[in-house]
This record gives C-alpha cells, structure tokens and sequence, in this order.
C-alpha cells in the first residue's frame, strides 16, 4: 500500500525489538470476542491512484457545478471567484499539514496568520477584537447567544424573522437547553417590530442584515432598544462582502458579531467546510470562545506570535470552559486572509459595489417580467421576488431549462405559507449580463 | 584555494561560522516578516476587477461611511508575504510530528485534487437536489464506510469537528433520555479524559462527575460502577484511553451503564489505533465522533477544518439531527425539516446549517478507497506496531509509567527519567525542535507527572523511526549525565526562541492597530 513505508522484514524487525510472537500480542488487551478479521468488513481492498480517481470522478460528474450554468443561489452561500494564488499558497505543505500551534517557536506562519486574520475580521467588521475562527456562521451564531447569556446571566434569546432559519434551528437545539429561544415572525421585506419582544429577562437579540430575503436592516434602533433594557444585539452576517459597502455593525452598536467567512476565499463545498467569523468588545474578550493568537516576544525580545487566554478554553478549564471547541477552521482563514490581502481596500470595497450592481440589474430585469415584483426594497448581492406562482415548481421548471435560478423560500421555511411563492436570488461578480437576461428570458416563459 | 575557470572561489573555505548580525535582520533563508499591515500602500490591489456604477444605489440609507483601513498589496507581495510566513512552520510534510493524540499522519495529495473536481467543491447546499446526486452519493458511499467499519447501524454526517461530534452524540443521548421522560443529569468522566469530554457535557446541559484511573493507567471500572445509579445519563470514555492503552473491561463498563439505564459516549479519536480490527459496535458503544481529521488524513491545515460524523447504536439512532439523507427509488434525497421525516425518526435538532463538511468527506473516501479494508487494518497495525517499537526502544532510559505490557498506537513517558537533572518536560520537549523534530504531545494526559505522549503514526518508516529513537535516547542520555546545556532555554536553533505567553495573556494585544491608538489593556 503505497502509503504505508514499513515492510514485512521491518515489521519482523520491530516486533523481535519489542519481543512480541506476533501482532495480535500487542492487541492482547481488546476481548477476544471483539476481535474481528478481514471478511467481518464488507468493504473493497487496496485501490490504487487511478482507480479511485475514477471512482470519485464518476460520483462528481453527476453534480451540476455551480460554474457550469447561469447560477443565482445565495440564502446563506455565495460564489463569489477566487483568485488563483489563494489555493496555491494554502496548498503549501507548511500549511496545509500542520497541526494547531500548539509550539510557537516552530509554528509562526500559522499564528501570525491568525493574527492577521483577527484584524481583518474586527476591521471590516467594525468591532474591537475578533477570535481565530469558528466552524461556520451558524455555529458561530450560537456561540454568540451562549456568551450573551453567560454575560447577562439572563435566559432568554430573542431572534429576528429575518435570521437563516438553518441558524435560528442551530440556535434552539443548544441555547434551548438552559435558556429559552424565542423567534419573532417572519416578515418577507420589513423589518419586524423586535424591539417590543426584549425585557429584561432578554440576553440578546439577533440580527441578521443583509436578512434572509436579502433586505437591508438597520442595526441602530436595534441596538437601543436591546441596550436599554440591558440585553446585547447580536448582528449576524451571511455575506461577508457586503460589509465592502455597508456600514458595519460595529458602528451601528453591535456588541457581538457572528458571520459567515465563506465569501471570501473558502469556495462553495456544498455547504462545508466554511469559517464562522466572531468579532466583539474588548471588555468582553475573556468570555469569547475560541482560540486567539496574541502578540508577544521571545526570550531574544523578538516579537512573536502564541495562543493566548487559553485559560477560557476547554483543554485547561475542562467544564467551566467558555466552549467545547478544540478544531476550529484554521486553513479556510488562511484562505480567507490571503483573499481578504489580495483585494485589499480597493479591491474589496471595489467587489462589493460591483455585486450590487450586478444584483441591481438581476432585479430590474427579473421585474420587467409579468407578475414578478420584487420583494426587498435594499439589498445587497442578494433579493427575494414574488410570483404568481408556487416557487418550487417554478425553480425546478428553471432547472430544466439550466438555469439555476435562487433558493425557493419554502426549502427553508416550510411552515411559512406567506413564503410560498417567493424565490430568494443572488447575484455576484460571477454572473454576466449573459446570465442575467437567459434568466429573465426563461422566468418570462416559465411564468407565461 | 581552489579556482573555477572564472576565477571565482570554488571551494567551500573554512572560515569560521560567526553568529554575525546581519544588515537585514534575515538569515540567509530565514526571513523575518512584518505583518501585512505594516506592507502595503493606499491605491494598490491584488485583484483587478471592473469599476461599475450605479446610479442609485439600493442600500436603504445604509452604505459605510468610513474606511475600513486595509493594506493595498499587488499579487506578488501578497504571494512573497505568504510563503515567507509558511517557512516559519513545522509540518508533517517536513518531518516526523509525534503529537500524541493528534495522529498526524499521511495526508495524501491525491485527496486534494479529488476535492477540487468542480462537481464536488463548486456545488452549492441549496441547489435543487437532482442537481446534487453525486454528491448525496457520495455522504452515502462514506456513511457506508463509517457503519460497516464501527458496527455501528446509524451515523450523523453534520458535525464539524471532533468537539461538535461529541455535542451531537450527547445531544443524542439526551433527546433519548427525555423521549423515555428520564431527566437524568449526571455524566461520568474519567479525569484522563480530553478537555473537549467534560465542556461538551457541560455544554449539553450535563453536570461532570470525574471517575480516577487506576495505577495502571486504565479507568477504574469498579470506581465506574460505583457512581452508576439511576441519574447517570451517560459514560464518556476514551478508547483506546488517553495513556494509548486499551480499556480491557470495556465491554463490562458498557453493560454496566446499559443495566443502570444510561448510555455509552465513546471518544473516537484514537480510532487510528483500531480501525478495521475492532468495531466499537462490538464493544457496546452507543455514539461514538469519528475525527476525519485523525484516522481518516484529513490535513489539519493549522488547526482545522476537521469533520466529526458519529455513529449511532440502534437505541439512538432515531434522535439523529436534521438533515437526514434518504435513498429511494427517486434518487437520494436531504430530508431539511420535521414535516418530512421517516417512520421512527425523531431528530433532535440541527447541528449546523447546511449538510456538514462535504470537503473533507471527499477526502476522507478518497482515503478509504485507496487503502481499502485491507489497508486500513494494515494501517492500524502499523501505526501500533511503531507506536510499541518506541515503547520498547526507550524505556530503559526514559521513563514509561505503564510500559510493562505493550501499548496501542501511542507510547506514554512521564518526567520519573529527568528527577534531579533539573530538565524538565518542556525542556525535554523544546530540545526536540532544535533536532528538527516537532515535540510529543506534553502535559496531556493529566493523570502521569510531566506527561511526554508519543503518536507516530503508520507513516514513518523503520529507517525514520530508529533515527528518532537515537535522538530520544541521547538527549535522555545527556540529561542524566548533567549535559544539561542543550536543553537550558530551548529551542536554541528555531524561527523564535521561547516565547513569553504570561506577558501575552497579562495585557493582551490581539489585533494590530495603526501607531498611535492605544490597546485598551495597556
């Protein structure tokens, strides 16, 4: 097996070093009964390079690649094109297999990295400090909530209508356990009267702008209304590179903020891995989860890198530890921070106004076709649109046509019947006007 | 003195190796390396893409007021900035990383490219479901892996890492416990358990009852059954344990918590040690996270992204989070919500969004497919064989607390070998990197003083092992003999000596800022 570099002569060897019959002495301690052989695994043997490739090669050619057809889904994804030096340079060895840097004399690329990535994240964000990442923005989000109710020690979550609802579910599967979550309603377009919900049983509210369907929230009356009743607003981003050309929420009084990083470098993957983007105050820091690389120098007063506040974290607090994280997403920062210096301000503020532009003329053209209006008065890359009819059918009749058109709201709320026949679009620098005006043409057919 | 055709010196001379400053600060091939922050200018981007206007823009009143103060860089410097950072690491690429507990092996570059192919990384989790049934067959290919290998009946594909595999195994239990109306709260765990054991416990809404290990190393079992009793809703063990042995009277454990009504939360992630010799099914384990990370290569890229799906006995099963994948005569399809759900299922709730770390799925069957059942036995066997060879090559000069019989995929030392000579742990370990090794795994597990656990994998060979071994042996050597120099501030020759973590975490400075604005700490 060509990845494995013992021989049967060395295994010989290494079992008369150890003074071992054979193998299965050194698995003297497993029962007997639970020792099982070869034919007990219904499974193949050894393939080499070529056959797996094949295998796997046949498995992907079944998937329509999102680069391959006029392309619109968004609703917490986005493809966005990645340069070419990004996963070069993530694809380096010293990278990409490296472990946690647990020894900082040897592991500097990887802290100083992360430190980097931390002041990007706070930048663009508008916050103070931010940590060296979360699994996803999901996740993230929950993290938020679990930390606004340690700092508050109140109980309660209150969620926008406008959150992703796969978030506002990873939510109430854990900070439902000891507290209590509650969601306010669904509203396609508005903004909901949230501020009517918090008391001071109120943790947190959470926030997602740009929302589910695209809109534009403000974050500002938001906030005051969470902080005079001494809860914390939570404002949740699922597109990081709207923060090119919106007002961060730092500015608009978020005291946490929870975002998806996969805009930006990390790619599609169809749904994972991504990289959960957490950024707050300075006064909250030693209740943040997750790791953090802080600056320091070495015993020859060079300035360097480690992982710093550990004493929050689960391998030396055990269960009094902020979270159980241990793994974070390490190599999709990287990403994300070699993106992120690729564009730079320029190129970044520059990518962000041409989404919209694009998404601009998505909307325009897509409401030029009879019945379609448009649901989101502000949005960023990404907007909803109401039909005359039942969105699945008409996504799926799109998808005939190759054309994959949006993310149709009732996938991801079925229970909302007001939602039915709407579609959630997105549309970045990766469309062309090409793409754009086939969509138009086969929405006014399908709809005809 | 020698003299090429040119004129020019040719030999290497002997002049004296001097620690000369340097005019740049770097080192030949040692580089130092400002932040980014610190290069780069206003005006300049890496990418070029077009200006556009709108002539009214859609933003809601909402559009940034200020700079958000990024660096301009072209793509060259960017480049430069980054590979000069990577030259600061240690990696498994480079050399031997004998991080107990971490199983850095092998990542093949075939699985790289395999979860490249655009139908696979360019695909989106909310693209229509008959657009994506290559890639549903592809969880399901690797789901099949994961039973057929833990004999296991049910597995939960959605959690992102080890730690979140452990929270959906506990939120498992949990959802079984209140479906039967039993409120136990209670969960036991040994103390040489991972720190990740007791803070997902926590974290599901458990409280943590630590069991003691014996002076073998193992759990105390009898001190395990002792605490069971009718509010204790799970056992959390490592196996094999965090000492790399094998817990002998695993089997008694599970059917002791199984007849006091709790269940078995088993650790995976020193499955490597096991794989496709053992099914923890076998062994009367209830869920169990799988580190795709460890056993299955997954590069650990820095400290993530990993992939942590858990088996499922039959008694749990039912509880699975949302989303559930189907196989019917349609086709395969993603079951996202409770409206939809097959007979029995009862998920708990969702763990994430989206459908789990579909990348490293790719990965990690890439790995499967290449070894094989055959292979993947092969590398379990391997990687204890190696793991037993270092036991048994230095533990007459080093000290192993258990080493009387053999051990599992890792060997344990504990710091007994350094009393007096005024090295210790740390020392020992940081004297590593100046031989070009990563250190072992140290102060981990808590239960042995000044624990060094060392995990070499399958992936050396005999010739890589033994040099390691020579190293090992001669620094313990050299310490007992009072040689005590090499070891005195360690690491000596690295890209940074030791690094002053008190001062770091005392007035934290986590982000760069421009000169003049003050870190709120100071």
């Amino acid at each position: 097996m060509r990845y494995l570099p013992l021989t049967p002569d060395d295994r010989k060897a290494m079992l008369a070093k150890i003074g071992a019959r054979d193998i299965d002495a050194l698995f003297r301690d497993v029962p007997k009964s639970a020792v099982v052989s070869r034919a007990a695994f219904d499974l193949p043997d050894t393939k080499g390079e070529l056959d797996v490739e094949r295998a796997l090669s046949h498995m992907a050619a079944k998937n329509v690649a999102a680069g391959s057809v006029p392309f619109f889904c968004g609703a917490g994804a986005y493809r966005h094109h990645v340069p070419a030096a990004v996963d070069h340079l993530i694809q380096r060895s010293e990278f990409l297999t490296s472990y946690t840097p647990y020894q900082p004399e040897i592991a500097q690329g990887t802290l100083q990295y992360l430190f980097e990535f931390q002041t990007q994240v706070a930048l663009i964000t508008g916050m103070e400090v931010a940590n060296a990442s979360l699994y996803d923005g999901s996740t993230a989000t929950l993290e938020a909530v679990l930390m606004a109710q340690r700092i508050t020690r109140r109980p309660k979550a209150i969620l926008s209508g406008g959150l992703h609802p796969h978030y506002a579910e990873t939510v109430e599967t854990v900070a439902g356990l000891s507290g209590t979550v509650r969601r306010a309603p669904v509203t396609p377009g508005k903004a909901e009267d949230i501020a009517s919900l918090i008391d001071d049983q109120t943790a947190c509210v959470v926030v997602q702008s740009p929302d589910v369907f695209g809109l534009i929230r403000d974050l500002k009356p938001v906030a005051d209304a969470a902080h005079a009743k001494g809860a914390l607003l939570i404002a949740v981003v699922t597109e990081i590179v709207s923060l090119g050309l919106l007002e961060p929420p730092g500015a608009q009084g978020a005291d946490i903020v929870a975002a998806e990083g996969q805009s930006i470098g990390v790619g599609l993957n169809f749904g994972g891995p991504y990289v959960g983007l957490f950024a707050t105050r300075e006064k909250f820091v030693r209740q943040m989860p997750g790791r953090l690389s802080g600056e320091t120098v070495d015993a020859a007063g060079k300035r360097g890198y480690v992982l710093t506040l550990s004493t929050r974290e689960q391998h030396i607090r055990r269960e009094k530890a902020t979270s159980n994280i241990c793994t974070n997403s390490g190599l999709c920062c990287l990403a994300f921070t070699i993106h992120l210096s690729l564009l730079g301000e320029e190129g970044f503020t520059r990518l962000a106004r041409l989404n919209h532009a694009r998404a601009s003329r998505l909307a325009d053209r897509l409401t030029k076709v009879k019945g379609v209006s448009l649901v989101t008065p502000n949005f960023f890359n990404e907007f909803t649109i109401g039909m005359p009819r039942d969105a699945q059918g008409v996504a799926d009749a799109l998808a005939d046509r190759g054309i994959v058109a949006g993310v149709r709201a009732s996938r991801l709320m079925p229970h909302e019947p007001a939602v039915k026949n709407m579609l959630i679009v997105a549309a970045t620098e990766t469309n062309t006007d090409e793409d754009i005006d086939a969509f138009g043409k086969a929405l006014a057919e399908v709809l005809s | 003195m020698t003299l090429n055709t040119q004129g020019r010196p040719s030999a290497a001379g002997t002049a004296e190796i001097r620690e000369l400053p340097t005019i740049s600060g770097d080192r030949g091939l040692d580089h130092e390396e400002p932040l980014i922050f610190e290069l780069g200018r206003k005006g300049v981007t890496g990418v070029d893409l077009p200006e556009t206007q709108v002539s009214q823009d859609r933003l809601g009143g909402q559009k940034r007021k200020a700079p958000i103060g990024l660096p301009g860089l072209s793509e060259p410097e960017v480049i430069r900035h980054y590979v000069r950072l990577s030259r600061m690491n240690y990696a498994i690429d480079s050399g031997l990383y004998p991080l107990g507990s971490c199983t850095m092996k092998h990542n093949p570059r075939l699985n790289e490219k395999m979860a490249r192919l655009p139908g696979f990384a360019d695909v989106h989790p909310l693209q229509p479901q008959k657009t994506i049934q290559g890639a549903l067959e592809l969880i399901s290919e690797l789901m099949r892996w994961l039973t057929v290998l833990t004999g296991m009946p049910a597995v939960a594909m959605s959690p992102k890492a080890g730690a979140h595999g452990e929270l959906c195994g506990m939120l498992t239990i949990r959802a079984a416990l209140e479906a039967r109306g039993d409120r136990r709260k209670r969960v036991l765990v040994p103390s040489s358990a991972h720190g990740t054991n007791p803070a997902t416990a926590a974290m599901a809404g458990f409280t943590v009852d630590e069991v003691p290990p014996k002076g073998d190393g193992h759990v105390d079992d009898e001190a395990l059954k002792a605490k069971l009793g009718p509010d204790v809703a799970a056992i959390m063990l490592t196996n094999p344990n965090t000492c790399g042995l094998f817990e002998p009277h695993i089997k008694e454990m599970a059917d002791a918590v199984h007849k006091a009504g709790g269940y078995f939360y088993c650790d995976g992630a020193n499955f490597n040690a096991i794989a496709g010799r053992v099914r923890p099914g076998d062994l009367g384990v209830d869920a169990m996270h799988i580190n795709l990370h460890k056993t299955f290569s997954t590069p650990h890229g820095g400290g993530g992204p990993g992939a942590g799906p858990v088996v499922l006995s039959k008694a749990l099963a039912p509880f699975a989070p949302l989303p559930l994948l189907v196989h019917d005569e349609k086709g395969f399809r993603l079951i996202e919500d409770r409206g939809d759900l097959p007979e029995g299922a009862k998920p708990f709730g969702r763990m994430c969004a989206f459908h789990g770390q579909m990348g490293m799925f790719v990965r990690a069957l890439a790995y499967m497919l290449s070894h094989g059942a055959d292979g993947i036995r092969q590398a379990s066997e391997d990687a204890v064989l190696s793991a037993n060879y270092i036991l048994a090559s230095l533990k007459d000069v080093m000290s192993a607390p258990f080493g009387e019989g053999p051990c599992m995929h890792e060997a344990l030392f504990d710091d007994t070998f350094l009393e007096e000579t005024g090295v210790t742990t740390l020392d020992f370990a940081k004297a590593m990197i100046d031989e070009g090794y990563h250190p072992m795994t140290m102060y981990f597990p808590l239960v042995v003083h000044g624990a060094m656990l060392i995990e070499p994998t399958e992936s050396e060979s005999k010739e890589s092992l033994d040099r390691f071994i020579h190293v090992l042996r001669t620094m313990a050597e050299e310490a007992k003999a009072g040689r005590t120099a090499r070891f005195e501030g360690a690491p000596h020759l690295a890209p940074r000596r030791r690094l002053d973590e008190t001062r770091a975490a005392r007035a934290p400075v986590l982000r760069w800022k421009p000169k003049g604005l003050p870190h709120a700490a100071e």
